[in-house]
């Protein structure tokens, strides 16, 4: 008897295979919570850059001031250079160090030299590239210079707070302005106007089917809908901007062709298959047992549907809806392409408008590495993330809190 | 069995086809008002089928066919010109499984008058009141009416289900084994409420149970394969079933 135990378990042996998988589920998952938070904190410290520079500027820009007295020639050049024509060709001639594009590279010489650094000069050649605000580089002084130089020009008692909150967003101007309140308008009123379309279309939808439509018929529009959430957004966007927008202007005769009714209505048949999916689910979830008892305590159809079921499916609806807006939010392809992008502060409806996301696809590509304007880009990037983020902390804690209290009691 | 004119329910050869199938064949009984009407019989005899097409329950279903009549005051339930609604408002029903809403105790028992249009506050406490106090659940929940009716237990939310049955006020009550999923303090309760809302209601009652239908009811109804073997007092049928076959199912021969 003992024997056979024994032999029983004496078979235990590693399980190497399982154990390399687990450890390579952990390391895959570490790291992309790792690639995540790495994402996040690069996102803010580049939008950190403009902050640090507009507070840290008076101190740091004094003693720099103070230290390159001597050396003043360079710096007043480059001051009056630096101007919104930052890649005047003129500029970089009068300082007849470098090339014009090497304006930048220009100002770290400026700093480094001031600062007496040389053995930074060195990598004056690397300069070009990227890493040009390699933290080894003095990115400090560099950041206030820049911010400094292109503050200059507007009112001196003028913070990038108060230029952030400006009604204009003129980022490359005599004075360049950076004033977020259009985009933000801008991007409230496409992204409302696609949830005032997508939010009924979409509930009303999953209402049908999950709670009407034959179970054939469900079996047709529910993939066809669903098919529309993997549709590129490019070719929605050059949809509406070809078709939708003269359709839309001929019908009602909008002053401007491109307008936040043609980004929200775009915006919108992106944002229809995320609500329907997630409201079709919850509505299916709920018991078909509560449709039956409302229906016996004299319930019509569309009683039981809008009284019980919808309410009961709630949380999910919620949900649905909040994270249509988070997509809606942060769509940049339709929202370039079909808003008329003009960053005006201005709640009509008709009017074009240009949202947060669409401003950062349009000018990224061309904005200057490390300038105000690059900083500020981030900015909004970090705008984006953090609403996006409180949206969707905002579903899971009211889905998760709203859930708990109904169905558990409370 | 006797043509009754006070009859609140009646059947005459009321048929029942699920598509091929022929559920019901020629049912025909009578139950008086304020009565506790028993049906009993083993699984997949019809005897819920008879029970759901009482309140047209069934209509939803796809492929069923009726023939024949249920009479409630002397009105084919299955005339063209019934609105179904309006049935079902004046026929309640409680379920095998309790079935709460997700909403507060208060708001469970207000859905039918809500439904109804009523919408008064002041009334609609009233109502659910006298409704929680019948279905002898007031004194268990009045201090928590606002909370959710997740948290009940079975027997709490089986009675909370009889209490929004008849707080619309209908006139019959179905009930399709109401204590099937109960354990028995909870199940004594219910035919504890039972035996007194017969003072208002017609109640027909469906159960497994044959001591429960010998308990509450004042006539049973035997079902046997879509067919109703006999119906009488129900002394008589638990004392001297007229039918073999009745006889077998209550000794427990067989079923």
């Amino acid at each position: 008897m003992q024997l056979q135990d024994k032999r029983l378990f004496r078979k235990k042996r590693p399980r190497y295979g399982e154990i390399a998988i687990e450890w390579s589920i952990r390391v895959v998952s570490s790291v992309s919570i790792l690639v995540i938070v790495l994402i996040f904190l690069f996102v803010f410290r580049e939008a950190a850059g403009i902050f640090n520079s507009a507070t840290e500027a008076g101190s740091t820009l004094q003693t720099i001031e103070a230290e390159t007295a001597g050396k003043s020639e360079i710096h007043t050049s480059d001051n009056d250079d630096l101007k919104p024509e930052i890649y005047n060709p003129d500029s970089g001639i009068e300082t007849g160090e470098a090339p014009p594009a090497n304006l930048l590279p220009d100002l770290q010489v400026a700093t480094t030299e001031a600062s007496g650094k040389s053995e930074i000069h060195t990598s004056d050649d690397d300069d070009l590239k990227p890493e040009i605000y390699n933290p080894d580089s003095g990115e400090e002084a560099v950041e206030s210079l820049i911010s400094d130089i292109s503050d200059k020009p507007l009112q001196p008692s003028k913070s990038i707070w108060q230029n952030l909150a400006g009604e204009n967003w003129q980022p490359i101007s005599e004075e360049p302005k950076f004033g977020v309140t259009p985009l933000i308008i801008g991007t409230v009123k496409t992204t409302f106007t696609a949830i005032a379309i997508a939010a009924p279309l979409g509930i009303l939808a999953a209402m049908y089917v999950a709670l009407f439509a034959h179970r054939r018929l469900r079996e047709i529009i529910k993939p066809f809908i669903e098919i529309l959430a993997g549709f590129p957004s490019v070719v929605i966007g050059f949809f509406c901007l070809m078709t939708v927008a003269s359709i839309l202007q001929d019908t009602f005769g909008f002053d401007y062709r491109l307008n936040s009714i043609v980004g929200g209505l775009g915006l919108a048949i992106t944002v229809v298959p995320i609500i329907f999916t997630i409201t079709e689910d919850a509505l299916s979830a709920v018991p078909k047992s509560y449709r039956e008892a409302a229906l016996a305590l004299g319930a019509t159809e569309w009683e039981a549907a809008f009284r019980l079921m919808l309410p009961a499916a709630m949380p999910g609806v919620i949900a649905a809806v909040l994270l249509g807006i988070g997509r809606a939010f942060g769509e940049t392809m339709i929202a370039l392409m079909a808003t008329g992008n003009a960053p005006l502060a201005e709640w009509n409806l008709a009017a074009p408008a240009r949202t947060l996301a669409a401003t950062i696809g349009a000018e990224m590509g061309e904005v200057i590495w490390g300038s105000t304007h690059y900083g500020v880009l981030f900015f909004l990037g970090a705008l984006l993330f953090l609403v996006s983020f409180a949206i969707n902390l905002l579903t899971e804690v009211f889905v998760r809190r709203r859930l708990a209290k109904k169905f558990q009691g409370s | 069995m006797t043509h009754d004119a006070t009859a609140k329910l009646r059947a005459i050869n009321f048929n029942v086809h699920y598509g091929e199938k022929h559920a019901l064949h020629d049912i025909t009984l009578e139950v008086r008002p304020n009565k506790v009407a028993a049906l009993i019989g083993p699984s997949g005899c019809g005897k819920s089928t008879f029970l759901r097409s009482i309140n047209r329950m069934n209509d939803v279903i796809e492929g069923v066919k009726t023939s024949g009549s249920i009479e409630i005051d002397g009105v084919n339930v299955y005339d063209s010109y019934v609105d179904v609604v309006e049935l079902r408002k004046r026929v309640g029903m409680v379920f095998q499984k309790s079935i709460p809403f997700p909403k507060s105790i208060y708001e469970n028992v207000a859905f039918g008058l809500r439904l109804a249009g009523n919408t008064a506050k002041s009334e609609l406490d009233e109502i659910v009141e006298q409704s929680l106090k019948r279905a002898a659940l007031w004194g268990e929940v009045s201090d928590r009416l606002d909370k959710s009716a997740m948290g009940l237990s079975g027997g709490q939310q089986q009675r909370l289900c009889i209490a929004r049955a008849i707080a619309v006020n209908p006139e019959i009550l179905l009930m399709d084994e109401p204590c099937s999923a109960l354990d028995p303090i909870s199940t004594a309760k219910i035919e504890e409420l039972i035996e007194d809302l017969k003072s208002s209601y017609t109640i027909i009652i469906v159960t497994h149970n044959m001591q429960q239908a010998a308990r509450v009811s004042d006539v049973t109804g035997f079902f046997y394969m879509g067919r109703l073997v006999e119906m009488d007092r129900t002394r008589t049928i638990f004392t001297s079933p007229a039918q073999k076959e009745t006889e077998d199912y209550i000794t427990g021969r067989f079923g």
